[in-house]
């Protein structure tokens, strides 16, 4: 088997992912561990966030708040643990358990009324059910409201993970990035995954052959809410916070770009999307350059703003554009 | 159960209405006639509060500062259709929402450049700085009470442009069959930009007359622009009128609601646990609303007549 | 005494002011090939949607096999047995041949809910649905893109779809327009070939092709029937000379 052009950048870019901390560790700098992790976290969402937009045309702009719930799982779990003693509150295969099934089941509940409707109407509703979230969030007195929850100890992952290390907490996300790529990969080519891109490509004839999407793409909803909500279980421990921004329609739309950014086409787009994000906030950020007594680099959003209407006209396919064809994408 | 703070409190609602109907009226026009869901709506409303805030501080006059404020939010408008929204409306939804989500991170960072990262303060025209027996012993700030006679009267104002002038006449044609407009040799460039103007200055309205009652801060067009998307789901995309009863619908709602939502619980629950609950549900009250209304009704209350898809 | 597999009665369908399907009733003889001939306009592709369950008819009932339709969805009509072929082609454009056809057997193939092995390599999908190609003689093009076929094959594929559910009652909406004269002769030979295996309500334009192939022949002008019969009844009917037929010469 001749692996593609695509598969031998796709796989550089995953072998790079594996070194990059023990390179950090070797050139003495362990920032970029940090910011990695944090890469991979959002890769893992936006991932999960494309089977829905790239691969079924759902266009969900609520992503964000599963990734909330997740990590509000793994912050009210550690308060327990803290405040009330109740230390099987802090074993982290039950957060993970609560994680992936609290946003399984408020996705569910999401899912079953904005999947009735369509195009704008579901981009408008999947944005306030999530602002509803977060409204939640912030009027829950006890769990820290506006100011949001610290986390005073990381997921006990029973001696098998030390979740306070730096090195071993990114291969848990690396590692974990692999599983959801390899997972959606087979979901994708699958029975399952031809009926949602199907209900894509030509909705009406779907239901002429004799499917009745809904309940696919309920399942597809689920499915990419729990795999948030994973991603969220990370990010509290690699925050060791949790707040209601987590879940603010905003940061909904910091993953869309993401994905445009990477290609929404292609399974390794948002992987690629994630870390052209971050990487592009700290390198506009860092501009070493003062006009008028003003450092650049601190609005740098002036600049990512209309960048982003830029490429969204132009440059449509992203990164994507750039790299060589994926192989095969049906 | 204190009567007078319940009708202070449906006032309240009205007034929250008002200036959802008219940030949800520029939205609904916008999405109606041109197809293009604009995400950036929320920065033409904190833009409006900004200039407003800016001019009546060079100025020393309230209604002066609101004029001009108006007249740049106008400016503001245009320049932003021709510039960056014209390519957009042949374009699917999703490229839509990013590029004018794009805008809304352009316009946060710029006003922070420009007005810094501390919100600013409009005081209230001393004028309107007082307040107004509604009944006897009841008073109200006459402030609100401007606020919703102005809201009323864009309302009224709208209505007539949409229902009388030839202008409404293409709007609303536009609404129901934008194809058709086309054809007729509209010039539809022309159109679609006075549209957009038209709604940035509705937008604009309503943020400056928001602005000495809320805050003027960066993002505050964010969450507002929630409540308009909502207002306008309810109300049936397109629709001005849905959007008019929509919004006071919800302004209610969500007023009335987050005042005595606390004692309707103490029936059911203990006082403790309906404080802890209360701040909670109330948010929730106009999502479930909007839930409901899809689940009954998904073209929304008052769909345009004849709507394309 | 032949069996009914379709029995319309008194469809009436309205668009604002225009009467699309004007008090419409006519009958399907199970295994026949029923033609509806008629001028553009006149109801004929809003007929096979109301069939189908695309739209809903403002009153009148459709019976399948002695069963009420009516309330039945387009998903549900399909496992009943009915299938469809599109006038203006409506494919899965970024598939492949063969996943366009996979997807037509798969949605008779149980539920869908399997999210692990590669759906081209079920061969419980693929071997009836490489069956359908070749029967309709695109196996060498299985995979294409469909965007990469010509407009003859895509036709063709339409009619694969269709077929693909093994369906009893077949509608095909007008699957000649815009093939060659091979292609068409092809197709012939394969509709005539599925006679009175399915039923068929053929939608033509092509009067060489329904005269041939048609057991009888209803004629549809502004949403009314004016006649049904065999193709000598129809070719001789004075009303329908006037209508339609001396039109087209």
């Amino acid at each position: 088997m001749n692996p593609s052009p695509r598969f031998m950048v796709n796989a550089g870019l995953l072998i790079a992912l594996a070194a990059a901390p023990l390179i950090a560790e070797w050139l003495g700098d362990s920032f970029y561990t940090g910011l990695l992790s944090r890469v991979l976290i959002l890769a893992i969402a936006a991932l999960s966030l494309n089977l829905l937009i790239g691969y079924g045309g759902m266009v969900s702009f609520g992503h964000a708040a599963y990734i909330g719930v997740g990590a509000y799982m793994v912050g009210i779990g550690a308060f327990h643990a803290f405040e009330d003693g109740i230390d099987w509150m802090l074993n982290g295969y039950i957060q993970v358990l609560a994680a992936i099934f609290g946003s399984a089941l408020i996705a569910l509940v999401i899912g079953l009324i904005s999947l009735r409707t369509r195009g704008v109407y579901f981009i408008m509703i999947t944005m306030a059910f999530s602002q509803m979230l977060y409204f939640t969030a912030v009027g829950v007195e006890i769990y820290g409201a506006d100011d949001g929850l610290t986390i005073y100890e990381r997921s006990d992952m029973l001696g098998l993970i030390d979740m306070s290390d730096e090195k071993s907490l990114y291969y848990l996300i690396f590692v974990s990035l692999l599983i959801v790529l390899y997972g959606l990969h087979r979901l994708i080519g699958s029975q399952f995954g031809a009926v949602i891109r199907g209900t894509k490509s030509n909705e009406a004839r779907m239901r002429s052959i004799g499917f009745s999407p809904y309940k696919y793409r309920l399942a597809a909803f689920v499915i990419a809410g729990s795999i948030a909500g994973y991603a969220g279980f990370l990010m509290a421990n690699l925050n060791d916070f949790v707040s209601p921004d987590m879940m603010h329609w905003t940061r909904s739309g910091d993953l869309i770009i993401m994905i445009v950014l990477g290609g929404i086409s292609s399974l390794f787009g948002p992987v690629y999307g994630a870390v052209a994000f971050l990487f592009l906030e700290e390198l506009l950020s860092s501009i070493p350059l003062t006009i008028g007594g003003l450092r650049v680099g601190e609005y740098w959003q002036l600049i990512f703003g209309p960048l982003l209407i830029v490429i969204v006209l132009y440059a449509r396919n992203g990164i994507d554009s750039f790299l060589p064809r994926e192989e095969r994408r049906a | 159960m204190n009567w007078l703070l319940f009708l202070e409190q449906v006032l309240n609602g009205f007034q929250l209405g008002i200036l959802l109907f008219l940030l949800a009226a520029g939205l609904t026009l916008v999405f109606g006639i041109m197809d293009l869901i604009n995400l950036a709506h929320g920065s033409l409303y904190m833009m409006g509060a900004y200039f407003c805030a800016t001019f009546t501080a060079w100025t020393d006059s309230f209604l002066l500062g609101a004029l001009l404020a108006l007249l740049a939010t106008f400016i503001l408008g245009l320049l932003v259709e021709v510039i960056a929204l014209r390519n957009l409306y042949a374009r699917d939804h999703l490229d839509q929402v990013l590029a004018t989500f794009g805008l809304i991170l352009f316009f946060n960072e710029f006003v922070r450049l420009v007005w810094g990262p501390i919100g600013l303060d409009i005081p209230l025209p001393a004028l309107l700085n007082t307040t107004v027996e509604i009944f006897p012993g009841v008073p109200y700030p006459t402030y609100r009470i401007a606020i919703i006679l102005i809201g009323l009267l864009v309302a009224g104002l709208l209505y007539l442009i949409v229902s009388r002038t030839k202008l409404g006449m293409l709007i609303r044609a536009g609404a129901s069959n934008r194809e058709t407009i086309g054809a007729l040799g509209i010039n539809i460039r022309l159109l679609f930009t006075l549209v957009f103007g038209l709604g940035a200055v509705l937008a604009g309205l309503a943020g400056l007359m928001a602005g000495p009652i809320l805050s003027v801060e960066i993002g505050m067009g964010d969450g507002i622009l929630i409540l308009a998307l909502v207002v306008i789901v309810i109300g049936g995309i397109g629709s001005i009128k849905g959007a008019f009863i929509a919004a006071i619908i919800v302004g209610l709602i969500d007023t009335v609601g987050r005042s005595f939502l606390p004692e309707l619980l103490e029936l059911f629950f203990s006082e403790a646990n309906a404080a802890t609950a209360a701040p909670a549900i109330s948010s929730m009250l106009i999502y479930i609303l909007m839930a409901l209304v899809l689940a009954i009704r998904p073209q929304g209350l008052f769909p345009p007549r004849g709507a394309s898809g | 005494m032949t069996n009914d597999l379709l029995v319309v009665e008194n469809m009436v369908k309205r668009y604002g002011g225009l009467l699309a399907t004007d008090d419409l009733s006519f009958s399907l003889h199970e295994g026949e090939l029923h033609a509806i001939i008629g001028p553009n306009g006149a109801g004929k592709t809003t007929l096979v949607k109301q069939l189908t369950g695309e739209i809903s008819s403002d009153s009148g009932s459709v019976i399948l096999a002695d069963k009420n339709i009516e309330r039945y969805s387009e998903p549900a009509r399909s496992h009943l047995g009915i299938a469809r072929s599109f006038q203006i082609t409506s494919l899965f454009p970024d598939f492949t041949v063969l996943e366009n056809v996979l997807l037509a057997v798969q949605a008779h193939s149980g539920h869908s809910f399997r999210f692990w092995k590669r759906a081209t390599e079920v061969a419980d999908l693929v071997e009836p649905a490489c069956a359908i190609l070749q029967r309709i003689g695109l196996e060498a093009r299985k995979n294409t893109p469909v965007a990469a076929l010509s407009h003859g094959e895509q036709r063709q594929l339409e009619i694969a779809m269709a077929l693909a559910s093994n369906p009893k009652l077949l509608l095909l909406d007008e699957p000649m327009a815009g093939m060659s004269v091979e292609d068409s002769g092809k197709l012939m030979t394969i509709l005539q070939d599925l006679k009175s295996k399915v039923t068929i309500l053929l939608i033509e334009h092509d009067m060489d092709v329904v005269f041939t192939l048609a057991d009888r022949i209803t004629v549809l002008v502004y949403g009314r029937a004016i006649a049904t019969g065999t193709p000598t009844e129809i070719r001789n009917n004075a009303d329908v000379r006037d209508a339609y037929l001396g039109e087209e010469a």
